[in-house]
């Protein structure tokens, strides 16, 4: 029994895509692409959830996806209200559910949230009153399924279908979670050859039982590809040793524009954000014709519309 | 019950005969999906209207919403022109309750102020539930309210009625 999707089948929360059905991904994909227009008329906004109150918990710093998260909630016409959360690493899970039991009894509608322990937006669901919804937006280092859906996104827009295409995630994927998000998206929507590519300092060990190929080689990795998403490489890591520089990293796994050049011709590029330019990407990369990077920031607007009405309809 | 309904494409004409009189050249027809869209489509093309036709889709605007959630098959609405200030035929197949039109003329708002908003129904079928009329009407019946009239379109482009 998946505890993201109710009896019959629909999405109750949103935790992972991990074991979420294709048909499940394939709806939200659909109404996001419904959502792209709102942004452009001249009421920006749906009377969707009207009169729903929408909480963004965040245990952990964030200001790209917070603030896309309020958009979108404020588009579907929800009162949102942003809780950011300073929290020491020894945080009780004790502390969190009186936190949340304490919006609950303010008549929360959904919980958004981000926290640095992975696991806590499903601790959070376990808890919570069966009409309120939780959406993951990003748990340590195990999953950000809006993050994984927007990406997805952006590829069938630029790309038209799943089926034909060949997709490398480069860089950092053992803290990634949201490589893990991706590579589940992509493998439930069909994308027959998904690569990661890193230093065996930086991939996960068993990796390849999620279904992708791995190269340590970057250029090997490149040849042919179709989509080129980037991981941030955190900083912290340099410290840790599992990396010698940045500048070194930089030399073997930045990508620049003759490394691009391996993949196809038509080749896009993608990074979650925030970029470390000169570490994992050159700018002239970033900044190039083939990259959907800012592009990827307004789908995911979108996108998140998308997830909310489908947890917030049908609820009452 | 079913062989008693009219030809839809003979309404359709009607339809279009009762309009033309009223209808400025620069009127912009804005059907509902799905019916709605089929039957201005129609309209579109006997009317000889110079601007691009529009479609709704009121899934975001749907007063059920929270009690039955999204529609499946929600579709982008299209509405390929600025409505400010314009005449606006609002089209749909079958008027019952009223809220499908309320919800399409509250999204209509959204993108931008209209000069004026009329109503065009295949199938007034009665059952209303608001305080809405159609200025133009195919067809006007009573039916009893556990029974539906649908359209359909088979796979030639043929529109169909049928009551179940």
């Amino acid at each position: 029994m998946n505890p993201q999707l109710t009896e019959d089948g629909r999405l109750r929360h949103l935790l992972t895509l991990d074991g979420l059905p294709r048909a499940i991904l394939t709806q939200i994909l659909d109404t996001a692409e419904s959502f792209m227009d709102v942004g452009e008329r001249e009421v920006k906004k749906v009377p969707l959830l009207r009169g729903k109150s929408i909480f963004n918990l965040f245990f952990e710093p964030s200001t790209r996806t917070r603030t896309t998260f309020e958009i979108a909630a404020k588009r579907l016409s929800a009162d949102v209200v942003n809780l950011n959360i300073a929290t020491s690493s020894q945080t009780k899970g004790e502390a969190i559910l009186d936190t949340v039991d304490n919006l609950a009894a303010m008549h929360a509608d959904m919980f958004i949230v981000r926290h640095g322990q992975s696991g806590a937006a499903h601790f959070i669901a376990r808890h919570v009153a069966p009409h309120i919804s939780v959406v993951n937006a990003g748990d340590g280092r195990h999953a950000h399924p809006t993050q994984g859906l927007l990406d997805m996104f952006t590829i069938r827009r630029y790309k038209g279908e799943f089926h034909n295409l060949t997709v490398a995630i480069v860089g950092d994927v053992l803290h990634s979670r949201v490589a893990r998000s991706q590579i589940h998206a992509l493998t439930t929507l069909g994308v027959p050859e998904v690569r990661v590519i890193g230093p065996k300092t930086l991939l996960p060990t068993g990796v390849e039982q999620m279904g992708v190929r791995v190269f340590h080689d970057m250029e090997a990795g490149l040849r042919g590809c179709d989509v080129v998403i980037m991981l941030r490489l955190q900083n912290e890591r340099m410290k840790g040793a599992l990396l010698p520089s940045a500048q070194e990293y930089f030399k073997f796994f930045g990508l620049t524009p003759d490394k691009l050049a391996l993949a196809k011709a038509d080749a896009i590029v993608m990074h979650p954000g925030p970029m470390n330019r000169g570490v994992e990407i050159d700018s002239e990369v970033a900044d190039g014709p083939q990259s959907v990077i800012l592009p990827q920031v307004t789908y995911g607007i979108a996108v998140r519309m998308a997830v909310m009405a489908l947890l917030a309809g049908g609820t009452a | 019950m079913h062989a008693s309904l009219p030809d839809a494409n003979t309404l359709i004409v009607r339809l279009a005969a009762a309009i033309a009189p009223s209808l400025a050249p620069d009127t912009l027809i804005v059907g509902i999906h799905t019916g709605g869209a089929w039957v201005a489509e129609r309209l579109h093309a006997m009317l000889q209207c110079s601007m691009p036709l529009g479609t709704l889709d009121i899934s975001f605007y749907r007063d059920d919403f929270s009690r039955i959630g999204l529609h499946p098959q929600v579709k982008p609405s299209s509405l390929p022109f600025d409505l400010e200030d314009r005449a606006i035929l609002l089209v749909d197949d079958v008027l019952h309750s009223g809220r499908t039109v309320r919800a399409a003329m509250n999204e209509l708002f959204d993108y931008g102020r209209p000069a004026s908003i009329r109503l065009a129904v295949l199938v007034d079928r009665g059952g209303h539930e608001l305080p809405i009329r159609p200025d133009f009407a195919g067809l006007v019946l009573d039916v009893p309210e556990h029974q539906n009239i649908n359209l359909s379109r088979l796979d030639d482009g043929h529109l169909t009625l049928s009551i179940a």
